[in-house]
């Protein structure tokens, strides 16, 4: 049986345990006088032994899926004559595929040698035998334990703490892996990172103004010696997010303290949603908005005042990414605002201060921290952005100040460099990793920052 | 006819006073003739003159035409069950309404014969004039010196550094918190007990010199020993300043206050002299108060 088809089948064994114990704690409960005899309600019984049924078949399932493949290599490469047996890990799993290919019937029988053609037909009895094993395991387990569960009913059993703690275990895992997936993806960039520094010495990689990722990808081929300075990069990137900045955080800020102080209720009722909806659109529209309209515009604008612009301009970008990160300002800060408490507002305002005075002296001094905080996160959402600088950003790793002028970005390279088919150890696939480590690091550190400093605002006004 | 259970109903943004039916268990023939009050609601020159204010939220009717006179140099008692508009009338004095969106009033409202509610009326010139101390103490995250500062900075009281810290020192000193805090006006003013904080307040408010300071609850936030401190200062301050306090503890109104008012559902019930209040009250509703039948 497959493994799908199996675990249908569990869950169908789960359901009938649930039933079973429902049944059994109530016609326990049935001689003593009513189910409040019992320590639990029946529905905690009938968990219980859906719990017991399914929990112990399932982790024999997926640990039975998880290795059967690899137990079944190791047994046909042990089984292969010894003069055919692999040398490398490459050899192994050209041989290995080609094994699996006759199997499948991909490759007729007749055209491979001798000792193949039997592997083949060994790897297809041992995949029957495997899973004829793992259903019989498998059911036998659920119905084992099932039973189990169902005979140990007893009014006496606390069945609703031992469900309870079993829960609690499951959003536990659930929430682990989340965690787990996340330390995963950073050991994945940690260790080709570390490869790509046994090819590139550090100190050019940090320090270097060249980027020029071009290396001869066969001995033989002519090309440029590569280039990995990641400066260019960054500052491409600061100044695309600074640009963005200047552009947000003004109107962010102001749009939110209109918002939250000006503005009557059916004012915010249109306003706010109507803001928020910016953070709907699909960053890939921004960017060809920013592509197909504000750059020709910059441009031609540009040109028109005798300046020479390029059509990728820093500005563009930049421009459209700050439009982008408006709603994300605005509604930080107007959270922010809102949380100083209206008798502050109040007081300020019985003194005769106008509306203006009391933002400016009471309000925004007292909420400073955590715009702060919303303007670093904001900034790290900046210096993530791809899909608008892809499009809209240059390829030209330009070491520039010049908004007028095309830059590249941290993550145009990585895009770039990771596009198409890549050898996964030149230094140039390798450099993607080293940049996304890079990029990781610094919008980590940033939201660390930003949150300790938003905490320490929160605790103010306890 | 005006019956008793009309209640007033208020949005989630309207003060301190929420709308909570009276228990009814006044005999059933009391009924509050509109407008009229009992005793002695006006005085010759007054202070403030009001006449027929109403008050309105939204379409609820939460102040129902009162007319009343403050006299210069008093100290008036604004007393009555939670729901009754004491809170809501005090606001019109100094125009604190104004930042409630569905808050409209009507009537006449005269400081010295000048309209507050003129639509020519500059509000910050009024608050200047009519000072105002919380419920709830409310100094700015600033430090002490600077939260008794801010008036005058705002409304340009003080030319040189020293005037400035003349105001301030004085402000304090007759707020009697000067003793307390002279060695440290730079701390910041959140870290100070409750009683300190809410002084710091009065202390602001009257670094601007108010001729009016209003005080809405000013002690119901406060321990015994340090509401002792702001009664004893609300008698100091009345030599100087007209006073209008709103307070739930009848023995403060008692304590303080020249004459006492009576609210009741929106309505003015009775104003007389606190003594008279007290011990011979003129109105049964306010008997029934007093003598703790509901409230």
């Amino acid at each position: 049986m497959q493994p799908a088809n199996l675990m249908l089948l569990v869950i169908a064994f789960v359901v009938v345990a649930y039933g079973l114990g429902y049944a059994r704690s109530r016609s326990l409960a049935m001689p003593m006088g009513g189910i409040r005899h019992l320590k639990s309600l029946p529905f905690y019984y009938g968990a219980r032994a859906a719990l017991w049924c399914g929990i112990p078949a399932l982790i024999v399932l997926a640990l039975w899926a998880a290795f059967q493949g690899k137990v079944i290599q190791l047994l046909v490469i042990g089984s292969l004559p010894p003069d055919l047996v692999p040398e490398g890990a490459g050899q192994a799993s050209l041989l290995l595929s080609k094994i699996s290919n006759v199997a499948s019937g991909a490759l007729p029988p007749g055209f491979v040698e001798a000792p193949i053609a039997e592997a083949a037909e060994r790897l297809q009895a041992l995949r029957a035998q495997s899973r004829l094993y793992m259903s019989v395991l498998v059911v036998a387990v659920a119905v084992l334990a099932g039973f189990l569960g169902w005979i140990r009913i007893s009014p006496k059993l606390n069945a609703r703490s031992q469900v309870e703690t079993t829960l609690k275990w499951i959003f536990f895992a659930c929430a682990a892996l989340a965690i787990l997936t996340t330390v995963g993806i950073v050991f994945s960039v940690a260790f080709e990172t570390f490869r790509f520094f046994q090819k590139i010495s550090f100190f050019e990689f940090f320090f270097g103004t060249q980027w020029s990722p071009q290396t001869a990808l066969r001995a033989d081929q002519v090309a440029a010696e590569g280039a990995f300075g990641m400066v260019p990069l960054f500052t491409g990137t600061l100044l695309i997010s600074a640009i963005a900045m200047v552009v947000a955080v003004p109107v962010g800020l102001l749009s939110a303290i209109y918002l939250s102080e000006y503005a009557n209720k059916r004012v915010r009722g249109i306003f706010k949603p109507l803001l928020e909806m910016l953070a709907g659109i699909p960053t890939v529209v921004y960017g060809f908005f920013a592509a197909l309209t504000v750059a020709p515009f910059i441009s031609d604008f540009a040109a028109s005042l005798g300046i020479n612009a390029s059509s990728q301009s820093a500005l563009a970008a930049g421009g459209v990414m700050g439009i982008m990160i408006i709603p994300f300002v605005s509604s930080l800060s107007d959270d922010v605002i809102n949380a100083v408490p209206q008798t502050l507002r109040d007081g300020s305002l019985a003194l005769g201060a106008t509306q203006s005075e009391t933002m400016k002296k009471v309000i925004f001094p007292a909420a400073l921290p955590g715009i702060m905080g919303g303007i670093l996160l904001a900034v790290s959402r900046a210096i993530g952005e791809t899909m608008i600088v892809v499009m809209a950003a240059g390829l030209a790793a330009n070491l520039t100040a010049n908004p007028l002028e095309s830059v590249t970005t941290v993550t145009v390279q990585i895009v770039t460099l990771l596009t198409g088919d890549q050898e996964f150890d030149s230094a140039k696939t390798l450099a993607a990793f080293a940049l996304g480590a890079m990029l990781f690091l610094a919008t980590l550190l940033l939201n660390v920052i930003a949150l300790k400093i938003v905490r320490k605002y929160r605790e103010q006004y306890d | 006819m005006n019956t008793l259970n009309t209640t007033v109903t208020s949005e989630a943004d309207v003060p301190e006073e929420k709308a909570i039916p009276v228990q009814d268990e006044r005999p059933a023939e009391t009924v509050i003739e509109e407008g009229k009050t009992v005793g002695t609601p006006f005085a010759d020159d007054p202070k403030f003159k009001l006449r027929n204010v109403e008050v309105f939220y939204g379409e609820d009717r939460a102040i129902k035409n009162i007319s009343l006179d403050i006299a210069r140099n008093e100290v008036i008692a604004f007393i009555g069950p939670s729901g009754c508009g004491k809170s809501t009338f005090l606001r019109c004095l100094n125009r604190m309404n104004d930042s409630i969106d569905i808050c409209r009033v009507k009537g006449s409202l005269q400081l010295d014969e000048q309209d507050i509610y003129d639509s020519k009326r500059d509000v910050v010139e009024l608050r200047a004039r009519v000072g105002m101390v919380f419920q709830k103490p409310n100094p700015f995250p600033k430090s002490i010196y600077d939260n008794v500062a801010y008036g005058p900075r705002i409304h340009g009281l003080a030319n040189r550094k020293s005037d400035l810290d003349d105001i301030v020192e004085n402000s304090l000193r007759k707020a009697g918190l000067w003793n307390e805090v002279k060695d440290r006006l730079d701390a910041t003013a959140t870290g100070m007990s409750g009683g300190q904080q809410q002084r710091l307040c009065i202390a602001r408010a009257i670094a601007v010199s108010p001729e009016v300071v209003l005080m809405d609850e000013p002690c119901s936030a406060l321990d015994p020993i340090a509401t002792a401190k702001v009664e004893e200062l609300i008698a100091e301050l009345s030599e100087s300043y007209t006073i209008v306090i709103v307070t739930h503890s009848m023995q403060q109104a008692a304590r303080v206050s020249h004459r006492t008012a009576y609210f009741h559902l929106g309505h003015l019930v009775e104003v007389n002299e606190t003594d008279k209040v007290f011990t011979s009250p003129e109105h049964e509703l306010t008997e029934s108060y007093i003598t703790g039948r509901f409230g």
